[in-house]
């Protein structure tokens, strides 16, 4: 199970938090600190498992995430999920964001937070993967979309 | 009303979006906070219009703030009046806010059910698919149970879109409501073999998660999952399948020698490093529950460890960590292939990752044996010096005190050099494990008698340098080990030296400035020695220096008096005023050391830590039961006053009982004194350190001729490194004089004993010093539960659900009785008439069984040939060995677990059992086993009519089969497997109607005995069962497998099977050992467990039944004593027993 799904900048600053588990708000956000600070000081060339803090999960969970650029995307898991795979997972989220923003920036998630929700919707559902097929998580993110459209242009 | 949207399009045009909100705030960095809360006024002005449009992009907006950390649960309502509009663009910002805030606690959520029951039957798929994961999010109790028969109904939704999405929610509601879990398996089952890979593998999903808390209930489904692992490319599923069967293997062990044909191949053939990681976890865990007897699992094993060796080795430090990560998990069982490893995880120690440096010390602990636990020490100490990071620093402390102390000490051959270590490591600042040190120099003091003397002259020293470990910093966790050292000092103080000059250490002013716990040690401990000077001055005439003494203690204890610690001042005034007691005493020439001495009389054992849990009630307490009456309401003044005191009855009694305990006590510990003293076998703790080194095989260690006071005056100076030295030259020594002897050996006895010639084996190293494992740790009679971890809040515990029980119609999901119009929604009409459906079919759990009728009957039928013959068989042995029947008879009942009573649990065993044979093979042995077959033959046509008490171990032939595999046959097997179970699926499907005329005679259906082992010999301390097994690959050889199953409550070790050979059969022994020499059984056995192992015979003819004499010889230990035992048995070769078994699949 994935228990919670974290993406946020170099300087800690989250640009999308999805929590499996409830925790109160100034919970999450002290959760996001914790994370924030464990991962960060983290150089870029060592491994991208970490054993979990102390705040979300325990020694069952894991710390998995990958840093691109600017944005630290992590996913707290429990051990049920294979690690490697995990990590393809994370690949293909990003990869995935990347189609449907089109070289996909920080400022894209910055602005339409909304929308990957959306996306992130397609790939992990209640902290279970849903799907790992890339084309088939756009093709459905669009399909989607295109109904929204079609509701708009109806007014 | 035209007017009116228009206005409010138009309001919408001023109004903020999620963009302008985000830019916003970005541009009042200043001002964040400000800014926000006129926005969230905004939002609630925005939230308050009627125009759902602005509802909407307000509920959107507080998504976003609600991930900056703001509570918007005030908002709850709006987000289901959004969530309830028609229009999916609004719906889905509904729903995305209530997954972000929702939760069980939410009020409002009770609202929302009919919302999300519309939802989950819309029309249109995404509505659908948004509730769906809306609803994973913040499903209640409530929630799961009004909607889990809808969610039901989607599982079998024409979308592959809708039935994944459902699949996999079904977790959740389970989750929160477990009675749903039962009637909703079968669909779920079903959904294993969903044409749409996302569903597959969404199922897989599921299952692999609810198996993974309760594995054994699941294990009925291992065949269909055995399936997908050989059918499945999608690498996802095949992950998930492969780590559930991890979970598995240890229920089950026959699933693992099924599996590790598969896994291997996958090791070799598959390229993503993901799978290959998970196969070799898994092979792992397959190899751990197996017993190591077998010979072709060394090579598992070997491939395993060379393939994590690839991983650790890679550049890639994901791979490497995990590489370490999945090696310690072979430690645990075969510690020796990780060793040979060694040079490679001390080359990860140096790694710059954190993370992979802490698993490389995790497997340090496992690779530590007598030989090279001072050299890995060391160079974890050479860490210490070098590590930056505290976290990391401390980390490497604790490791090693782990590595040193684990399982007793096993380890350590040499405790002064322990002492060093732990000395050495108080030099640490700023660690937070002063107290770890410290409890295992008190650990260490208290059990290992004889080192007392050393550990006395260390703390001393450190006792009186304690300011540097005081130091600086006074928040330093290192002053922990000061109340060790007082302690250890007081408590043993015979040892000391100088008492005099220990004394006044701990006497000085500085002390004060110590916690206050460590202060009134100090003080109790200063007592203590008072008493040691007091006596070592008694009898000398001039009475000086034990006045000296008193006078010392009159003087510094007032500082202690006045401390604000509570405990310190107490215990500083009691003995301030005894000192002055004993002074005036002493002025008046009174002798009184004898007295003080008494104070301290007496040792102190060490306590297990839960002991005092573990002691049980005894008989006849009532620990709930009142004590006095509870006060009644009406509390009538007649009631005697003596109802009060009515208890004394019982109290009286239980005193009696605790001191018979304590006479009970003394007496075993004598007994047990005596005992010892006699054991040639127990190492005595001698109370000098001297006598120690008399111990056998140490004699030449020049550890006496330290000169202590040298390294003593100069405190924390490495000294540890001179035991290592010493170490070194010993066993150079020993290398030497070894060499002379096995050049005596050898020409002694040739190449016997191949496996032994390990350069140095682990026995030869004899501790120097005996740790005490004292018994009393634990109260006499303490229970051996070990479940005082468990925890009951678990929510999966709820999900321990038998799922192969038929369903009671009280369980079916809750159906709505209202419907509204949704009801006419096509899938749900069809969930409707299914669901009974569905429950009637599995009601007939047992009857289902039956109803595969014909196809299992042909299976069966050929069982059915094997019962027959070996029912045959047995009425034969019956008249010639009547008792030996009656026994085997109770063993097979024994072996059969209580779980196997259902149906499903025989069709398990028979999948596990049964290596299919292609016709090929059977044709080949047919030949080979034409006695056999000519029975069965004629067996198989009575066969037909089932005749249930008939059930015999259908293990039997299984176990005949493993052994044959052979790579060319692989592959048909496997087709013949999907062939049959696509008759089992079919079958039950079919099974439906004729499930009621069949139905009642599977009832009285006996339990199938899960095995077919007799009994060999058996006595107190052990007993073995066996089974004889043809053998495919070779006609002339059949394999015993012997279960030893460990009756004492003793450790049973260096078992050794021997058998006196006949002239047509003989025990296969390895290459050069003589014919009369034993065989080693490759195990231990711990108290209560039982293990199996296999031995290969040869046999000349298979028509003459055979009768072999043997004897087990094998090693009791117990904790005071070992004893050698020994155990004759009769193996019977039956001309049966080597039939064997080739099931026909037609």
């Amino acid at each position: 199970m994935i228990k919670a799904i974290l993406i946020f900048n170099n300087h800690g600053k989250p640009r999308l938090i999805r929590f499996y588990q409830y925790f109160a708000e100034d919970m999450q956000q002290q959760i996001i600190r914790e994370t924030f600070h464990l991962v960060s000081k983290r150089d870029d060339n060592v491994c991208n498992f970490l054993e979990g803090g102390s705040l979300i999960g325990g020694s069952d969970y894991k710390l998995i995430y990958r840093h691109y650029a600017t944005l630290y995307f992590v996913f707290c898991v429990d051990s049920s999920e294979s690690e490697l795979g995990i990590l393809d997972l994370i690949q293909v989220f990003v990869e995935t964001l990347d189609k449907c923003f089109e070289n996909v920036c920080e400022l894209d998630l910055i602005f339409h937070m909304d929308k990957v929700h959306y996306i992130l919707q397609e790939v992990v559902m209640g902290g279970m993967v849903l799907e790992t097929n890339m084309n088939e998580i756009v093709a459905q993110v669009e399909l989607q979309n295109r109904m929204e459209k079609s509701e708009v242009s109806d007014q | 009303m035209a007017l009116k949207i228009v206005k409010g399009s138009i309001d919408r045009m001023f109004d903020k979006n999620l963009q302008d909100l985000v830019r916003g705030i970005r541009n009042h960095k200043e001002d964040e906070a400000k800014y926000i809360s006129t926005c969230i006024d905004e939002i609630k002005q925005e939230l308050k219009q009627d125009n759902i449009a602005v509802k909407a992009n307000a509920v959107c907006k507080l998504t976003y703030l609600q991930m900056l950390g703001y509570d918007v649960s005030w908002a709850a309502f709006n987000i289901v009046e959004v969530m309830s509009s028609s229009k999916f663009t609004y719906k889905r910002i509904g729903y995305l806010a209530a997954s972000q805030c929702f939760h069980e606690g939410t009020d409002v959520i009770m609202l929302t059910t009919n919302q999300i029951r519309k939802d989950l039957s819309s029309p249109h798929q995404y509505d659908t698919g948004v509730a769906l994961t809306g609803l994973s999010c913040f499903v209640t109790p409530d929630l799961a149970r009004d909607l889990a028969n809808d969610i039901m109904t989607l599982m079998s939704h024409t979308k592959p879109y809708i039935r994944k999405k459902a699949v996999l929610i079904m977790y959740k509601v389970f989750l929160k409501y477990p009675e749903s879990l039962r009637p909703a398996f079968p669909r779920l089952k079903e959904k294993l073999e969903d044409p749409d890979p996302g569903v597959q593998s969404a199922a897989v999903n599921v299952i692999c998660e609810l198996a993974r808390r309760n594995p054994k209930n699941y294990l009925s489904l291992a065949p269909l999952f055995f399936k997908l692992m050989t059918s499945s490319t999608n690498n996802w599923v095949l992950i998930k399948i492969i780590k559930l069967f991890g979970a598995l293997t240890p229920l089950e062990p026959r699933l693992g020698k099924k599996l590790i044909e598969p896994l291997t191949n996958l090791i070799h053939s598959t390229s993503a490093m993901s799978l290959l990681y998970e196969c070799v976890n898994t092979v792992i865990a397959v190899l751990i529950s197996l017993s190591s007897g077998m010979p072709n699992h060394s090579a598992s094993i070997q491939l395993c460890v060379q393939k994590l060796r690839i991983l650790i080795e890679d550049s890639d430090q994901n791979l490497k960590y995990l590489g370490l990560l999945a090696m310690s998990k072979i430690l645990k069982t075969h510690p020796k292939s990780v060793q040979s490893h060694k040079d490679l995880i001390l080359q990860c120690l140096d790694d710059k990752d954190e993370s992979i440096r802490l698993r490389a010390l995790d497997l340090l602990y496992g690779m530590v044996s007598k030989k090279n636990l001072m050299e890995i020490v060391k160079k974890l100490m050479l860490h210490v010096d070098k590590a930056e990071g505290t976290t990391y620093r401390d980390e490497l402390l604790t490791k090693i005190i782990d590595i040193c102390s684990q399982s007793n000490y096993q380890y350590i051959t040499n405790f002064e050099w322990y002492i060093s270590i732990l000395v050495e490591l108080t030099r640490l600042e700023g660690t937070r494990h002063g107290h770890l040190i410290a409890s295992q120099m008190l650990d260490v003091a208290i059990r290992v008698k004889a080192i007392r003397g050393f550990a006395v002259a260390q703390m001393a020293t450190l006792l009186d340098n304690a300011h540097l470990l005081t130091g600086n910093t006074q928040r330093n966790g290192i002053c922990e080990v000061l109340y060790a050292a007082a302690w250890i000092c007081g408590e043993f103080s015979e040892h000391l030296e100088d008492p005099m000059q220990t004394l006044e250490a701990m006497l000085r002013p500085k002390v004060a400035t110590l916690p206050g716990h460590i202060q009134a040690v100090y003080v109790q401990n200063a007592a203590k020695l008072f008493a040691t000077v007091l006596r070592k001055h008694e009898g000398e005439t001039d009475s000086h220096a034990a006045q000296e003494t008193s006078q010392l203690l009159i003087d510094r204890l007032p500082l202690f008096v006045q401390s604000a610690n509570l405990e310190v001042q107490e215990r500083a005034s009691c003995i301030l005023q005894l000192v002055k007691y004993i002074q005036k005493l002493q002025q008046k020439k009174v002798e009184v050391a004898e007295e003080v001495t008494a104070l301290f009389a007496g040792e102190l054992n060490p306590v297990a830590p839960k002991a005092q849990k573990k002691v049980p009630v005894p008989e006849g307490l009532d620990l709930d039961a009142w004590i006095n009456k509870p006060p009644s309401e009406s509390e009538s003044e007649d009631e005697k006053p003596k109802a009060v005191f009515a208890k004394e009855e019982p109290k009286h009694s239980r005193s009696r009982h605790t001191e018979v305990d304590e006479k009970e006590l003394a007496r075993r510990r004598e007994a047990r004194k005596r005992e010892q003293a006699n054991n040639p076998f127990y190492i005595k703790a001698s109370p000098s350190s001297q006598k120690v080194y008399d111990a056998p095989g140490v004699e030449h260690i020049p550890v006496v001729q330290i000169d202590l006071s040298v390294p003593l005056k100069v405190p924390g100076m490495p000294m540890s490194d001179q035991y290592l030295k010493l170490e070194e030259e010993r066993r150079q020594k020993e290398k030497a004089e070894r060499k002379k002897e096995k050049k005596k050996k050898r020409e002694k006895r040739g190449k016997e004993r191949k496996a032994d010639s390990g350069p140095e084996s682990e026995e030869d190293i004899a501790p120097a010093h005996q740790v005490d494992i004292v018994t009393e740790e634990m109260p006499e009679n303490a229970l051996p539960s070990d479940d005082d971890d468990k925890d009951p809040n678990d929510p999966h515990k709820a999900l321990d659900i038998d799922l192969d029980k038929p369903l009671a119609d009280s369980e079916k999901l809750p159906v709505r009785t209202h419907r509204p119009e949704v009801l006419k929604s096509p899938a749900e009409d069809r969930v409707n008439e299914s669901i009974p459906q569905e429950t009637k079919k599995r009601s007939g759990k047992e009857k289902k069984e039956k109803k595969k009728g014909k196809e299992k009957d042909r299976k069966r039928s050929k069982e059915e040939k094997k019962k027959k013959k070996h029912k045959e068989v047995e009425e034969e042995l019956l008249e010639s060995h009547p008792e030996e029947a009656v026994q085997s008879e109770e063993t097979k009942e024994a072996a059969t677990p209580p779980t196997s009573t259902s149906a499903e649990a025989s069709e398990l065993d028979f999948w596990l059992c049964s290596a299919p044979v292609p016709p090929a093979a059977q044709e080949e042995t047919a030949p080979s086993s034409a006695a056999a077959v000519d029975t069965s033959s004629a067996a198989a046509p009575e066969s037909e009519p089932d005749e249930p008490k008939d059930a015999e171990p259908e293990d039997t032939k299984s176990s005949k089969h493993k052994k044959k595999k052979q790579k060319k046959e692989k592959e048909e097997k496997e087709k013949k497997k999907k062939k049959r179970h696509h008759h089992h699926h079919h079958h039950s499907n079919a099974g439906g109607e004729d499930s009621v005329q069949n139905g009642t005679v599977e009832e009285e259906e006996p339990l199938p005995p899960m095995s077919n082992y007799f009994l060999l010999a058996e006595n107190s301390y052990i007993k073995m069962v066996y089974d004889i097994q043809g053998n495919h690959q070779d006609e002339s050889k059949v394999v015993v497998s012997v279960i030893f199953e460990n009756k004492s409550d003793s450790f049973l070790k260096s078992m050794e099977f021997n058998v006196l050979d006949s002239l047509n059969s003989k025990l296969q022994r390895p290459e050069g050992a003589g014919a009369h020499d034993s065989l080693t059984v490759p195990f231990q056995l711990p108290p209560g467990i039982s293990n199996e192992a296999h031995f290969v015979f040869s046999v000349q003819s298979i028509v003459m039944p055979q009768k072999l004499k043997g004897t087990l010889t094998f090693i009791v230990k117990s904790d005071e004593s070992s004893t050698h035992e020994k155990l004759d048995f009769k193996l019977h070769f039956t001309c049966t027993s080597y039939l064997i078994t080739t099931p026909c699949y037609l």
